[in-house]
């Protein structure tokens, strides 16, 4: 009986919702060309849209397994929360692509007549391409949603590395609304959908290619107040403020993870062209690997004559310190740039990873905010500094002119600034209203098993002994049990600390410190 | 010479470790263990459908000393280990027949 009222409930559910794609379908005036044969045509211009689709696709889809390198990144954390933040990069690429398509592309690209159907707003939002109806059920509208709909996604990702390990799930749940929804749809809008930023009349306006600022600045900034307002995790800082290391659980997925990163990054920037009839992608895509390569090498040198080891994740942390600089002048710069802005970059994610995990005391797993942030704004000031007139009419400082240096500088205040003031407002009305940390006890025992239900790496089948539904009696029990445990572990928390001679470091034992011997 | 077998929670062990560290203790191995006592496990989630894992994560830390020690060592773990839920795990104490330093050959007291 069940069984049947089950199936008739999933039927008439679907007969619900087809109908109601089709009242709404059938309301509106299709303006655009959604099967493409008015964009298409046998001519040579016919073909190049062809050539053209292809490669922002092949971009798209490229940005779309970048997802994969910030799962891989997980590495850096500890086994017991990496499902965690396995689920944080997968809701992302998900949820957040849900959010984008109901809302965020309209307030970024409406009114900036990229494509059909995207002409109403100013140039301070976008109002137009709402979950792509009525002219903007275009192919080259959709085509452009899907390149920006991973973009959105990625952005969005930066900031769960560094929230990593203690962030309550309801709270990155709004967080990854709003981001995808508002914060950096409104600045994307500002920059690249038409807006005041990229008409100011500063050199050429502020020139962001890939999204050094639209992405990285923004997202990392975020990721610093997230991690700021989050306070460190137990065990980061010792009572005297010197912090210790927490090491990952597997190198070997950091390594993976930056390799699948570095791939996608080619499709991030040379698909930003939105053209292969643009033939500089052969420059841009040269570019971003060149810095890249270029901070991993000055990692390696770096780390081997400082600690005496060559250490691996400085070595991934380098590299993609290089790909972010060189987001935004990947199209603007000549190769010899690419290696100073590699360069420059990865000592600026060595000196970033210092002021923020020793100076500021803000607890950072992933070293999102150095890789992201900092070197978000280094790479928007290099369009300033290294462009050299050969592209798109942008003139950097080296060419004599320090107009463009200005507009980038404007560029990079305005999205620090809008970053900092968005994440103050939505990390601190989350944390006095519903609390943004897990307990103790979760954060001791991993948010794996108490969020999702599971560990990220379950025991060998013969360990564990399956015996069906949990009986009700148990279960209240349990929950007794973890009362009194949850309290048991936050009064350790609260335990006054003593430096241990011996040890040479903090502890919370409870004993004081051996006079004998 | 006694053998102290303790069988704590895990999240417990590194306070009780440093604790044991300021007390002062010869040595001590460590082994992940998986058992369960009074406690009957906790339930997990895979795809929907609940499972109970009957056995749990536990750390057992074995230090041998001298028997004047036992008391000292005992008590301390205990003080650091307990939080007053079920599956705060065990303390053993065996007798310990004779110890052998492999490097020098020593036996006895002096070898522990």
């Amino acid at each position: 009986m069940k069984f049947f009222t089950n199936k008739l409930k999933i039927s008439a559910w679907l007969l619900f919702v087809t109908t109601g794609i089709f009242v709404l379908g059938t309301g509106i005036v299709y303006a655009g060309d959604p099967n493409g044969s008015q964009t298409y045509s046998d001519s040579i211009a016919g073909l190049k849209f062809s050539v053209n689709f292809i490669w922002t696709l092949l971009g798209a889809f490229l940005v779309f397994i970048m997802q994969a390198g910030f799962a891989f990144l997980g590495g850096f954390l500890r086994q017991k929360n990496m499902l965690s933040y396995m689920a944080h990069c997968f809701i992302d690429s998900t949820f957040g692509a849900m959010v984008f398509y109901f809302f965020g592309f309209g307030l970024m690209f409406g009114g900036s007549k990229l494509a059909p159907g995207l002409e109403d707003g100013n140039a301070w939002i976008g109002s137009d391409g709402f979950m792509l109806l009525g002219n903007s059920y275009d192919v080259q509208t959709i085509m452009f949603w899907l390149f920006q709909m991973v973009f959105a996604t990625k952005t969005v990702s930066i900031i769960a590395g560094a929230v990593a390990e203690r962030l309550k799930f309801g709270a990155y749940l709004i967080y990854s609304f709003l981001m995808c929804g508002l914060i950096y749809p409104i600045y994307g809008h500002w920059v690249w959908g038409g807006g005041w930023l990229s008409t100011i009349p500063f050199g050429a306006g502020v020139k962001d290619f890939a999204g050094c600022a639209c992405v990285h600045t923004i997202g990392g900034v975020m990721a610093f107040v997230g991690a700021w307002a989050l306070g460190p995790r137990k065990g980061k800082y010792n009572p005297d403020g010197s912090p210790n290391a927490i090491p990952g659980h597997n190198i070997a997925y950091m390594v993976i993870g930056t390799l699948i990163l570095a791939f996608g990054w080619f499709g991030f920037n040379a698909g930003s062209t939105l053209a292969a009839t643009d033939l500089r992608i052969s420059v841009i895509a040269a570019n971003t690997f060149i810095a890249a390569a270029a901070g991993a090498t000055v990692m390696l040198f770096l780390t081997w004559g400082m600690t005496g080891y060559i250490d691996v994740p400085y070595l991934c942390n380098g590299a993609l310190a290089g790909l972010v600089a060189i987001t935004a002048p990947c199209a603007y710069v000549a190769p010899w740039a690419s290696v100073v802005i590699g360069v420059i970059a990865a000592l600026i994610m060595r000196g970033s990873i210092w002021l923020v995990e020793v100076k500021m005391k803000v607890d950072d797993p992933l070293g999102a905010v150095a890789v992201h942030a900092a070197n978000g704004m280094w790479g928007m000031l290099a369009v300033g500094f290294f462009a050299d007139g050969t592209y798109g009419g942008v003139s950097g400082l080296i060419t004599g002119s320090g107009w463009q240096l200005l507009a980038q500088f404007i560029g990079t205040v305005v999205a620090l600034a809008w970053a900092f003031a968005w994440g103050c407002g939505v990390f601190y009305i989350i944390r006095y209203h519903m609390g943004v940390r897990v307990s103790d006890l979760v954060e001791f025992e991993g948010i794996d098993i108490h969020v999702h239900g599971s560990p990220c790496y379950p025991v060998e089948e013969g360990l564990v002994s399956i015996s069906g539904e949990v009986v009700e009696e148990q279960k209240e029990m349990d929950r007794e049990q973890l009362t009194i445990l949850e309290k048991a572990i936050s009064n350790d928390a609260t335990r006054e600390k003593i430096y241990s001679e011996k040890l040479g470091r903090w502890v919370y034992a409870l004993v004081k410190p051996s006079k004998k011997k | 010479m006694k053998k102290i077998e303790a069988i704590i929670r895990p999240e417990k062990f590194n306070i009780v470790r440093d604790a044991l560290t300021e007390l002062g203790y010869p040595g001590m191995t460590v082994t992940e263990v998986k058992g369960h006592g009074s406690q009957k496990g906790i339930s997990e989630v895979w795809r929907g459908r609940r499972y109970r894992v009957d056995l749990l994560s536990k750390i057992k830390v074995e230090i041998t000393v001298q028997d004047a020690d036992v008391e000292k060592i005992v008590n301390t773990i205990i003080n650091e280990a307990q939080t007053g839920s079920i599956g705060d795990g065990k303390i053993f104490v065996f007798n310990v027949e004779n110890v052998y330093r492999i490097r020098t050959k020593e036996s006895g007291d002096t070898a522990v």
